[in-house]
Order: C-alpha cells, then sequence, then structure tokens
C-alpha cells in the first residue's frame, strides 16, 4: 500500500474472515472507505454486515485477516482506534435509567474528553441531533426517535473520525427516518461515515458508495451510481402505442437493437410495449420516429431505470449461489 | 484510574439512584431488624459475658443477609448489560476490560457495604441501654465490620463472576445463590471430620467460614481468613475478567 492510499483510506478490510464455530459469518472480505465517503453495507438479514462492523469497532477479532481504522490496526491498536470511532450498535442500547444529558457526558468523559470539554462538547451535539427540549429526560422514557437520536449524538460526541452506524433507521416512522437520514448526510459533511442497511431506498439516498454483503462474500463495491449503469445496460423501454398489434410485432422484430419484445393490448386500440435493448442503447428516439412515420399515436414513452432494489435483488437472489457452484 | 472513577460513579448510580438499590436496603434491614429483635429477647434483663457482636452472629440473620442479598446485588452487573445490549456500546468505547471488572466489583462492594450501615447503629442502640458507665467495646465491631467486609467481597466476586457468565439476571442470581449456599454449608462439613486428625480434617477447618466469622465476632482476627478471603476474591474476579475477555477468542 502507497503512502497516499494510506493517507486516504479510512477503512481498510484485507481478506477479512470470521468464523463461529465452523460456519463463516465473514469470508474473504476485502474492501476500502476514503476519508470523508459515506459507503453503505448492504446484504440480506445474516449477511455478515453487523460482524464486519462489531470487529471494525474492535468488539470482537476477526479469525484471520486485517482490518485498519486510519492505518491502525483494530486488534494490536485497539485502543487508539476506538478513541477515532464513534458507534452505534444494532438497536441502539442504552441506559435506560439514565437521563439523556447524564449519559452523554458520562459517555463524552467514558471516551477520554475533560470535564470543560464534554460539557461543551454535549452541548454542541444535542443542539446538532435536535434534544435540546428533551436533554433532561430519562431516556427510557423517550420515544425511539428520540432515542436513535441520543444513539447518534452519542457516536459522534467525541468528534470521532470515523462514524459505524448498524442499521441507524430500523424501527423507526417515514418521519423520524427522513430526519435521520438528513442528520447522516449532514454529519457526511465533515465525518467518514460506514451505515449498515437491508432497506435500499435508504442506502440509495444516502451513500455515495455501496459494499453489498451476502452470505458472508462481497458480491459487489462500486459507486451508487456505477451500480446501476451496470444493470441499466439492460434497461427496458416501456410503451403505450395505438397500432395493430401483429404491425407492431413485424416493427420490432426487424429493428436489429431489439433483443426482447413484448406486446399486451389494453383499453381503446392501445397496445402496452415493453422493449428490452441489445445493448446499452436508448430505444426511445428509435420508437418515435417508428410511431411518427406510421402515424401511430402515442400516449406513454418511458425509459424504466433499474434502481439500487433491482440490483440487490439481482445479485443476491438465492439461485445465484446454485449458478455458482 | 480516570476510566474506573467514571464507571465506578456511573455504577453507583445505578443503585442510589433507582429504586433497586433502596429495595434492597430496604429487604436486608426488615432481617436485620429480626435479629436485632431476637438479640434484645435474648438479653431480657440477664447479664451475658459476649460481646454484642456475638449474640447478633447467634442469631443466624447474618448468614440470611449475606446469602440472599449479594446475589441480588450482584446479578445485573454484567448480565443486563449483555441482554441490554449496552455491552457492546460499553467495551467499544476507549476502557479496558479490567476497568470495567474492577469497577463493578467494586460499586456492588460500596454498596454492600452501605448495607451493612445500620448494625452499627443497633448495636450502639443497645449498649446505650444496658452497659451503664461501662466503656463501650469498639474493638468486636472493628473486627465483625472487618469479617463482613471480607466474606461480602468473596461473595460479591462470585456474583460477579456468575453475572458475567450468562444475559439472564435471574440464572446469575441463582448460580451465585447455589455457589455461596454450598461454600456457606461446606462449614458444617468441620462436625463430622474435624473431630478426626489429617489433611481433610484440616482442610474442613481452614475453609470453613463459620468459624471463621465466629473469630471475628468475638474480636479475634486471624490473617490466615484475611488470606483465604483476599485469594479467593482475587481468583473469582481473575476468573470474571477472562470471561469478559473470551469473546475476543471464541
Amino acid at each position: 500500500m502507497t503512502d497516499s492510499a494510506e493517507a486516504r483510506a479510512m477503512i481498510e478490510v484485507e481478506n477479512l474472515t470470521k468464523l463461529y464455530g465452523r460456519r463463516a459469518a465473514v469470508h474473504d472480505v476485502t474492501f476500502t472507505v476514503g476519508k470523508g465517503e459515506i459507503v453503505g453495507l448492504l446484504g440480506p438479514n445474516g449477511a455478515g454486515k453487523t460482524t464486519i462492523m462489531r470487529i471494525l469497532a474492535c468488539f470482537m477479532p476477526a479469525t484471520s485477516g486485517v482490518a485498519r481504522v486510519a492505518g491502525l490496526d483494530v486488534f494490536q491498536e485497539s485502543d487508539q482506534v476506538r478513541r477515532r470511532i464513534g458507534y452505534m450498535p444494532e438497536n441502539n442500547p442504552l441506559y435506560h435509567d439514565m437521563r439523556v444529558r447524564e449519559y452523554l457526558k458520562f459517555r463524552a468523559r467514558l471516551k477520554g474528553l475533560s470535564i470543560q470539554e464534554s460539557r461543551a462538547r454535549v452541548d454542541e451535539v444535542t443542539e446538532r441531533c435536535g434534544l435540546a427540549e428533551v436533554s433532561s429526560q430519562v431516556i427510557g422514557n423517550l420515544s425511539k426517535g428520540y432515542r436513535q437520536r441520543v444513539g447518534l449524538a452519542d457516536a459522534l460526541v467525541h468528534q470521532p473520525q470515523l462514524i459505524i452506524l448498524d442499521e441507524p433507521t430500523i424501527g423507526l416512522d417515514p418521519h423520524q427516518i427522513r430526519a435521520v437520514r438528513q442528520l447522516i448526510l449532514e454529519l457526511g459533511k465533515d465525518h467518514t461515515i460506514l451505515l449498515s442497511s437491508h432497506i435500499l431506498p435508504e442506502v440509495e439516498m444516502t451513500c455515495q458508495r455501496v459494499v453489498i454483503l451476502h452470505n458472508g462474500r462481497v458480491l459487489a463495491a462500486d459507486s451508487t451510481q456505477n451500480l446501476q449503469q451496470r444493470l441499466s445496460g439492460a434497461s427496458q423501454v416501456l410503451t403505450e402505442i395505438a397500432a395493430p398489434p401483429d404491425e407492431l410485432e413485424a416493427c420490432f422484430k426487424q429493428n436489429q437493437d431489439i433483443e426482447y419484445h413484448d406486446i399486451s393490448p389494453t383499453d381503446s386500440g392501445y397496445c402496452r410495449c415493453t422493449i428490452v435493448p441489445r445493448t446499452g442503447l436508448d430505444l426511445r428516439p428509435a420508437i418515435f420516429e417508428l410511431v411518427q412515420t406510421h402515424g401511430w399515436r402515442l400516449r406513454e414513452l418511458t425509459l424504466s431505470r433499474h434502481s439500487l432494489e433491482d440490483v440487490f435483488v439481482h445479485v443476491t437472489r438465492p439461485d445465484r449461489d446454485e449458478e455458482e457452484s | 484510574m480516570h476510566n474506573y472513577l467514571i464507571l465506578l460513579r456511573r455504577e453507583l448510580g445505578c443503585y442510589f439512584l433507582s429504586l433497586t438499590g433502596y429495595v434492597i436496603i430496604a429487604g436486608a434491614l426488615i432481617l436485620l431488624g429480626l435479629g436485632f429483635a431476637v438479640m434484645l429477647l435474648a438479653y431480657n434483663g440477664d447479664t451475658i459475658d459476649v460481646p454484642l457482636t456475638e449474640l447478633f452472629y447467634g442469631t443466624m440473620f447474618f448468614w440470611l443477609i449475606v446469602l440472599v442479598a449479594t446475589p441480588v446485588i450482584t446479578m445485573r452487573l454484567f448480565a443486563m448489560e449483555r441482554a441490554t445490549g449496552t455491552f457492546e456500546t460499553l467495551m467499544t468505547a476507549p476502557v479496558g476490560d479490567g476497568q470495567v471488572v474492577l469497577a463493578k466489583f467494586t460499586a456492588a462492594f460500596l454498596f454492600y457495604l452501605v448495607m451493612w450501615l445500620p448494625l452499627a447503629s443497633c448495636l450502639r442502640l443497645v449498649h446505650h441501654y444496658t452497659a451503664t458507665g461501662l466503656e463501650f467495646d469498639w474493638w468486636p465491631v472493628v473486627s465483625t465490620y472487618l469479617g463482613i467486609l471480607l466474606i461480602g467481597s468473596l461473595y460479591i466476586a462470585i456474583g460477579c463472576l456468575a453475572s458475567a457468565l450468562t444475559r439472564s439476571q435471574i440464572i446469575a442470581a441463582m448460580t451465585s445463590f447455589a455457589v455461596g449456599v454450598s461454600l456457606f454449608l461446606l462449614s458444617f462439613l468441620r462436625f463430622s471430620v474435624g473431630q478426626r486428625s489429617g489433611f481433610a480434617a484440616q482442610v474442613a477447618t481452614y475453609t470453613s467460614m463459620f468459624d471463621h466469622m465466629e473469630d471475628f465476632v468475638r474480636g479475634v482476627v486471624d490473617t490466615r481468613h484475611i488470606v483465604f478471603y483476599l485469594t479467593l476474591t482475587g481468583i473469582c474476579l481473575f476468573l470474571t475478567l477472562k470471561v469478559v475477555e473470551s469473546r475476543r477468542w471464541r
């Protein structure tokens, strides 16, 4: 690894494997996260997301492989690494008998801040996470949305370089999800963030890069746009044209660029067509021209982009394993 | 050291800022009160030539309090953190495993000592109404408290270990209660083998906690007893530390 790459990378994971008994929860995982990035770990339940995060947060060691945070080995220099990480575990465990401010102060002091520093930082994070009006309430009496914010405030109270969030929006209502997502995006401006989720729109909206995991292996690691593009080579066109189905059929068959088409007649003489191009071509101009030359009527023409969800379902579908083996 | 004090403060807060701590103290006070009443009845106007502390010890409420209260005090230490998941937040903060174990032990131990404070006032009260003109003999009280402290440290350490082994508070309490009672019952082994000479008899006498405490309430401080409790406490805490560390090599 060169010096410049080391300076840029916040997380380096190389050939990481974690065995529980004989079952591998994480198998030979390699990925890096650069400074200032927001990266999502995506995968179905049991894919190994939490295990990777626990290893990075120094809660438990890997069976083999190397994991470094800010160039420090998570096992050898665990104490130093923990000072640089803000970690919010799955389900956001908190001490329910403590008051919000008391809890944040306790955590800040535990993470090595002095009394003055902790006071200033706690003020700052309560403000930032919108906890000011509940700061003297007992955590056990707070709503789930507020508790989630307490967890986030705890994760960033010591100004860590890296924030690790395990399923930060699980169990929240849509309003709360939006608020937490907004907060994460804001935090991304001056922190590196690694978050996990199995909710795809979540990752699509907040992360610049995604690492897709399945059965403890990395299936894909790329920017969200690239992942979409990789599949949009087969992006299909949906259109509704008022024309005799057999004429349409003939036209589509003639066109060399069309790999596959499907025509189904709908109401008032319109046919709904799904057209898949042979290459990454955008078929819309060609279809429009076809309609114009024949003098047909057109009422819909859309390019259906593959969402990350399609990518996710595509790469993690169960029969993939059988194909490989 | 810095982290140890912060953790200790948090653990003590757990006992004294919530109802649990006061419920435990109230329960212990009821038993203590019963012991006190029995002790008063024993006096009943007669002159008895034994220290007050020995009289109290004779009521057996001492053992009842130690055996029942220590599992209740210690059961939540690790088990609750594991059950709620806060163990993960705690251990991913920059704290040492040893600091966590020591802070939890110290907090439970200090709470245990606070629980025993009313005994001193009971003894003082009895003395106030009986021994007119006599100097109050503090020495047996001090040695009794030394015994309470030593036996307590062992039982709290056993409770720590039991709590670290499981995520269920009930199982933690049952385990430490069972171990505690077994240790106590070992004392009675002396009555069956103690008369004989030989190694078994020596071991039985050495491990008889019943006899140890009898010495302490009489004002006898035997260093063998002190060593016995300190080593066992140390071993239990060491094992607790290993259990807490075990997540690293499991």
